[in-house]
């Protein structure tokens, strides 16, 4: 889409016009933060000893 | 309105008592956001999370050794166990049960190792009321010291089946 | 001043010019109205959702007065086995089936009629629907039969009859389809160009909700897939921490689903009720960013005193990202309630710093319903959310009564509530139906508020001596050790039992009036009544 005449639009407003970019970050960084890091530290408990 | 399209360039900085409150909020949400943190470390109860894999099986027998081994008598035909002074305590959940009745001393510092034989747990301290999650598979354990003397009842606040509200166990702390 | 609502006078905007968007003619109806233009399949979805939604909320709601009379002490109705099941039932059909048959007719009216598109696939359209609709009637009887005590969580190795497993499966498939055909429908109107600029931002709202229910539907489909087939012994075991770590990732993030949404129609209801316009898009919109970035991180506070996880976990997950979407709800409770100032001002409620409040149309259950929706959800969802949601205090509060009572503040004096309050302009505007009984329509915002205030009320205090949620005997009477509690627990048990009958009663003020207006209701033949 060529906006040529238009005034250059603000970096934000194209950011949350671009409903694919937000659905990746949305799927993205809960995805990373929360899940995978998640289940990495589960995935790497230690046996327990019993003392 | 909300319904209708905006034109292009709509983005504009909050302005007048707009920018006032997203300001104060913005403020409000970081000092929340590093409270927590500085309590973690200056403050004296909270949840590390330290726990172990372990088989149901063999956390039962650590339970049950702990119990010979520690048997200080016993209440409703539940023994009592009293750990060394610094020393490890288990206690096991199980579907409708806590099992042992636990002695601690007043002041001195125990690392509690909680896990289930069965189904998932919770592990509630009546009336001081602090809360845990109990899952089989996993030593959970807590490191604690006792504050105050008497007897704690402990309760299940997970859902675990018909008998759920009767599961019930108790924490004795002596001077 | 425009305002859509035809009670304020000068209020129709002026017949648009433009072209109908990218409706096949005869597809489409012009609103007399609103003047939008409404896709005749998408209405359809619409309707047959939003009868779905009501069917379940009254599922749902009888649960809702059983367990609040057992909860009562001095009633202590149901038996302990029905107590569960009931618990189970009750939590599935409102939390899951009322919420998300809603919510995709919310998605479907954002799409076709404020994007002026058709709707992008009619035929995903049924087969989502019918997924859903599949999905939920197998549920309920499944858990009605006694197969499924297993509470909505249903945390692992609890184990229900697999039937239970696969409806909620199709209820997400279901929903899944019914959110991609609503981002199809997004991605169609921008390719036709049927508006120009931006999306609405009712829409990016919508968006917002859609956007957090594909993360939640992945988590969903990430957990109940595996445990479906460990219940039929496919597979030998499914762990309990990362059960429960998923799991959230669906139970949460489901609920930040129902912010999102509940915002939009805190907006859409501000422009239909008094005319409110958006103060700020820019701010609006990155407050919804924030959600769509930060919000389900904070699925991590149900984790706080789990085991395994780390306290890094827990502290990144729920301060640094809690609190930047706390901070997307600050802005929100500020530019809904300050546009309707605005708008109320600029129609001559001038008269001192709150004679708009007091000027504003109380008598329409739009407008008390979604205003009583902001207050409660912001004052006492919010604060007990971000009290609750703290490591240390989660201590004190994990599994007790304060959840449930924080969470009923959110999703149904919220959630729920501006739900309803939109059903009185949908099944005018949509159903094309008057409502009769409208002196009941224009109390039922204040008495479902009250009750609900009142039993979130109780639930809060009990909870803070104690009182676990989930428990039929909360003096747990005939255990081996016996429980006591500060004997006062029994009083706030009992302002849970009346707040939970009241708001019963107040469920039944908002389901009598509008079944009897979609089945019997007047047609509305040219504008909709004012309220």
């Amino acid at each position: 889409m060529s906006e040529s005449n238009d005034p250059p639009v603000h970096w934000l407003e194209r950011m949350l016009d671009n409903t694919w970019l937000l659905l990746a970050l949305g799927v993205l960084i809960p995805a990373i933060s929360y899940t995978l890091w998640g289940l990495l530290e589960l995935a790497n408990l230690k046996a327990a000893t019993l003392p | 309105m909300s319904i209708e399209s905006p034109a292009k360039n709509w983005l504009h900085a909050p302005t007048g008592t707009e920018r006032a409150w997203i300001g104060l909020a913005l403020l409000w949400c970081i000092v929340l956001t590093l409270a927590m943190p500085y309590w973690h470390f200056k403050g004296k109860q909270n949840s590390t999370g330290e726990a172990y894999t372990v088989e149901p099986t063999r956390f039962a027998d650590r339970v049950q050794q702990f119990v010979d081994s520690n048997k200080v008598g016993e209440v409703n035909g539940t023994p009592i166990a009293e750990p060394p002074p610094g020393g490890d305590a288990y206690l096991q959940a199980q579907m409708w049960r806590f099992y042992p009745v636990l002695q601690f001393k007043k002041g001195q510092t125990y690392r509690l190792h909680i896990s289930s034989l069965d189904i998932q747990h919770g592990f509630a301290v009546l009336p001081i009321n602090m809360n845990f999650q109990v899952l089989p598979g996993y030593d959970h354990v807590l490191t604690i010291t006792p504050t105050m003397a008497g007897e704690f009842p402990i309760l299940c606040n997970e859902f675990c089946g018909i008998g759920h509200h009767q599961m019930t166990g108790r924490i004795i702390v002596t001077e | 001043m425009t305002t859509l609502d035809p009670t304020v006078e000068g209020a129709l905007p002026e017949t648009e010019a433009a072209g109908r968007g990218n409706h096949p003619p005869g597809t489409f109806r012009v609103c007399a109205t609103t003047g939008l233009t409404v896709d005749l399949a998408a209405e359809k979805f619409i309707k047959i959702n939003a009868v779905f939604a009501v069917v379940f909320l009254l599922l749902g709601g009888i649960a809702a007065l059983l367990l609040a009379l057992t909860r009562w002490s001095a009633v202590h109705l149901l038996n302990a086995e029905w107590y569960y099941r009931m618990t189970t039932f009750h939590g599935l059909n409102m939390l899951i089936l009322w919420i998300l048959f809603m919510e995709i007719g919310i998605l479907y009216f954002a799409a076709t009629a404020l994007l002026k598109s058709r709707l992008a696939s009619v035929k995903a359209g049924w087969a989502g629907f019918a997924c859903m609709a599949v999905g939920a009637i197998m549920l309920d009887a499944v858990i009605l039969a006694g197969k499924a005590d297993v509470m909505m969580t249903s945390y692992v190795p609890l184990r229900a009859h697999p039937t239970f497993y696969l409806a909620i499966i199709l209820v997400a498939v279901g929903t899944l389809i019914g959110v991609i055909n609503f981002l199809a429908t997004v991605y169609i109107a921008k390719r036709d160009k049927t508006y120009s600029g931006s999306v609405p931002l009712v829409v990016f709202g919508a968006i917002t909700a859609a956007i957090i229910a594909v993360s939640t539907l992945l988590h969903g489909a990430g957990i109940m897939i595996p445990t479906f087939l460990w219940s039929i012994d496919v597979i030998d075991h499914v762990d309990p921490a990362a059960y429960r770590l998923v799991w959230w990732g669906l139970g949460h993030q489901s609920q930040q689903v129902n912010v999102a949404a509940m915002v939009s129609v805190w907006y859409l209801l501000g422009t239909l009720t008094v005319g409110a316009k958006v103060l700020n898009q820019g701010v609006s919109r990155t407050a919804f960013l924030l959600y769509i970035l930060f919000i389900n991180l904070a699925s991590a506070h149900h984790l706080l005193v789990d085991p395994g996880v780390s306290a890094g976990w827990k502290i990144w997950n729920t301060s640094y990202a809690m609190y930047l979407a706390v901070l997307a709800s600050m802005i929100h409770g500020y530019t809904v309630p300050a546009a309707v100032e605005v708008a109320l001002r600029k129609q001559g409620h001038t008269k001192g710093l709150f004679g708009w409040l007091g000027a504003a149309p109380w008598k329409n259950p739009g407008f008390s319903g979604f205003f009583l929706s902001l207050l409660i959800f912001g004052f006492i969802g919010g604060i007990t959310g971000v009290t609750l949601g703290t490591e240390q205090i989660n201590i004190i509060a994990h599994n007790t009564l304060r959840i449930p009572g924080h969470f009923h503040a959110t999703v149904v004096g919220g959630t729920s509530l501006a739900f309803m309050a939109l059903a009185y302009y949908v099944v005018p505007l949509i159903f094309r139906r008057e409502f009769p009984l409208r002196w009941m329509c224009r109390a039922q915002p204040y008495v479902f508020a009250a009750g609900i205030v009142l039993m979130s009320l109780g639930m809060s205090f009990a909870g803070s001596y104690g009182v676990s949620r989930r428990s039929w005997d909360v003096e747990a009477s005939g255990a081996l050790h016996p429980v006591s509690y500060d004997p006062s627990v029994h009083v706030w048990l009992g302002v849970l039992g009346i707040g939970g009958s009241l708001a019963f009663v107040g469920l039944l003020m908002f389901v009598v009036p509008t079944v009897l207006a979609v089945f019997f209701g007047k047609r509305v033949e040219a504008k909709m009544p004012a309220w």
